[in-house]
């Protein structure tokens, strides 16, 4: 067992302050913030070191960080951004981590042009699906994945449905909607 | 065209074969609901496996964040819906963890003995259904038999059948029943008139002495089977590793030699549930094995699920036992006003068909801010490529069949 602070140090001490950007240590499930050009790099890492042996990818979501209600919005204390989480733990050890990787909603400013994060399908299999439907469902364009097509919603699907400014479709192929 | 693939059940190594590009499903019956695998075959050998969800899509993690948990619980039953009662359990368990609420031991107890009492229903629908994927009809009506005493006995403690929506935020929405009427099915089985009124937990008690020596009937009927043993053993192999990476769980995972159950090895706020109890996990490699057989086939998996059965009636018994001292209410408040805190928390349960998480943000309104579940047999689905490549067209649904997925909750 190692704890999340343990867990920081180390990261910090192999990658330096800059890839290991924040840190939440206090919440219920403690994580770690890894700047996004170094996450496959500290995915590598967590997995084969010794002392973390993270074999085991739980879960890999994005979420979309944007309050529309404006009822809502005062009490809302994050600036709007998109962030992919990572859910880790070890099969040896019995430890588990959380890393979030935080992206701008989109690529340049530019409304939909996705934001891009490096794809961690090359050390986990498991996240090669979860990508896709990351990228599915919220929109985040994993570069390096070796398939990234929509997982749940048709090919010819339009727009990301997590998304929270996402806006409903009228009609689909002659379907009507809300 | 010749082919390396020096499988002796191949004899037509001289017979020239164009590659075929072979739409399996989505309404195939062996593909467990609507699963559509588009296969590149070359003869009887699949060459790429191309699996297509989202039939079932109904972007149940948008709903969730726009309702309370409470009333979220009815579209968790909807996930997995062979086994609505342990899709209720962890999506509950995961709001309780983020509002840090503690249960009385009464709802725990039920909690536990709902819980593998729907896991024991759910594996019987994997072991009739996998039966019927290799072209065995007995096992299924078998099974069916068994799971309407289960689903009967479900009736009675919250009136539905499939889609339960009995375990909620803060325990259960009901206690058990006092007296009912013998489940007919049951009253028929064990020749008794259906009139006679018993108390809930006898009538339980009695059913799990009926399906106790029925389980050794089943290993006759499949897993001594030699013609079961020959679709199954040393077929659809996954290494450890291979099961590890791909973020495959539950059975499938303990059908590869990993010694890993989340009511042990998971959160205190889960295994704390199971304390006291007295159950085994069982892993393969098992000495009842048929030589054919090799770690993490699908025999493997198919009989880590029928040990399963064994170890949920010994916790149900277990259960049963301690629920008339157990002290609390079953059920504290959980307002669907009740604020969610501005935190995050993720938390995994052991369901029948693997670990399944929800992931919630509360954002200090009573709705959370982003919800997530995170289905296991999405990650189980996964390895249906890997596996089935280089195999014989009908041996895909073996291997797919030995995964158990369901559907509803790949497409949520």
């Amino acid at each position: 067992m190692t704890g999340a602070s343990d867990i920081q140090q180390a990261l910090k001490e192999e990658f330096g302050n800059e890839a290991i950007s924040g840190a939440n240590l206090e919440a219920i499930d403690p994580w770690i913030e890894v700047a996004p050009g170094s996450i496959v790099a500290v995915s590598t890492f967590l997995r084969d070191d010794e002392r973390f042996l993270f074999d085991h990818l739980n879960n890999l979501c994005g979420s979309d960080y944007l309050q529309p209600d404006p009822k809502k919005a005062k009490s809302f204390e994050h600036e709007p951004h998109v962030e992919v989480v990572y859910h880790l733990s070890s099969f040896t050890h019995k430890h588990r981590i959380t890393l979030k990787v935080k992206l701008p909603r989109w690529a340049d400013d530019v409304e939909g042009q996705l934001p891009a994060c490096p794809s961690v399908a090359s050390v986990w299999a498991a996240a090669d699906w979860h990508e896709r439907e990351a990228y599915d469902l919220v929109g985040i364009r994993f570069t390096g994945h070796p398939n990234l097509r929509r997982i749940l919603c048709p090919e010819d699907w339009e727009g990301h449905p997590l998304r929270k400014d996402y806006e409903f479709p009228l009609e689909y192929h002659g379907i009507r909607g809300k | 065209m010749t082919t390396e693939l020096q499988d002796p059940r191949i004899v037509e190594y001289d017979v020239r074969t164009d590659e075929m590009l072979v739409n399996m499903g989505p309404q195939h019956p062996s593909t467990h609901g609507v699963l559509r695998l588009l296969l590149r075959t070359d003869g009887e050998i699949v060459h790429e496996v191309t699996p297509h969800l989202g039939y079932l899509h109904r972007c149940a993690e948008k709903i969730g964040e726009n309702l309370a948990p409470p009333q979220w619980v009815p579209y968790t039953d909807r996930m997995d819906y062979l086994a609505g009662m342990n899709m209720n359990l962890g999506m509950s368990l995961a709001v309780e963890k983020l509002v840090g609420m503690e249960l009385p031991e009464k709802a725990q107890v039920i909690r536990v003995l709902i819980s593998e009492l729907g896991r024991i229903a759910s594996h019987l629908v994997g072991m009739g259904a996998y039966g019927l994927d290799l072209g065995t009809f007995s096992p299924f009506l078998w099974a069916f038999r068994e799971r309407e005493i289960v689903l009967d006995l479900f009736e009675e403690v919250c009136g539905a059948r499939l889609t339960y929506s009995y375990i909620t935020p803060g325990g259960a929405t009901h206690d058990l029943p006092g007296s009912i009427n013998l489940p007919p099915g049951l009253a028929s089985l064990t020749n008794q008139s259906p009139e006679t009124t018993v108390s809930w937990t006898d009538a339980l008690t009695q059913f799990l002495d009926w399906l106790e020596p029925r389980i050794e009937e089943y290993h006759t009927l499949l897993t001594r089977n030699q013609i079961f043993i020959k679709r199954t053993a040393g077929l659809g192999v996954m290494s450890p590793e291979m099961a590890k990476s791909y973020g495959c769980t539950g059975p499938v995972l303990r059908g590869s030699g990993v010694d890993w159950d989340l009511r042990r090895d998971g959160e205190d706020i889960y295994t704390g549930m199971y304390q006291g109890y007295d159950f085994d996990i069982p892993v393969a490699p098992f000495d009842a094995a048929p030589p054919e057989s090799v770690l993490g086939d699908n025999w493997c998996r198919f009989y880590v699920r029928m040990m399963e059965v064994v170890q949920s009636i010994r916790l149900v018994r277990q259960a049963i036992e301690k629920y008339p001292t157990a002290e609390g209410s079953y059920r504290e408040t959980f307002k669907l006003a009740t604020k969610l805190p501005a935190d995050e928390c993720y938390l995994e349960t052991e369901c029948p068909r693997g670990q399944m998480g929800f992931y919630l943000v509360g954002d200090g309104s009573s709705e959370p801010f982003r919800a997530r579940a995170k289905s296991s047999c999405f990650c189980n689905l996964a390895v249906t490529a890997p596996l089935s490549e280089g195999f014989l067209l009908a041996d895909i649904p073996a291997i797919v069949g030995s995964l158990d997925v369901v559907m509803g909750e790949i497409d949520r």
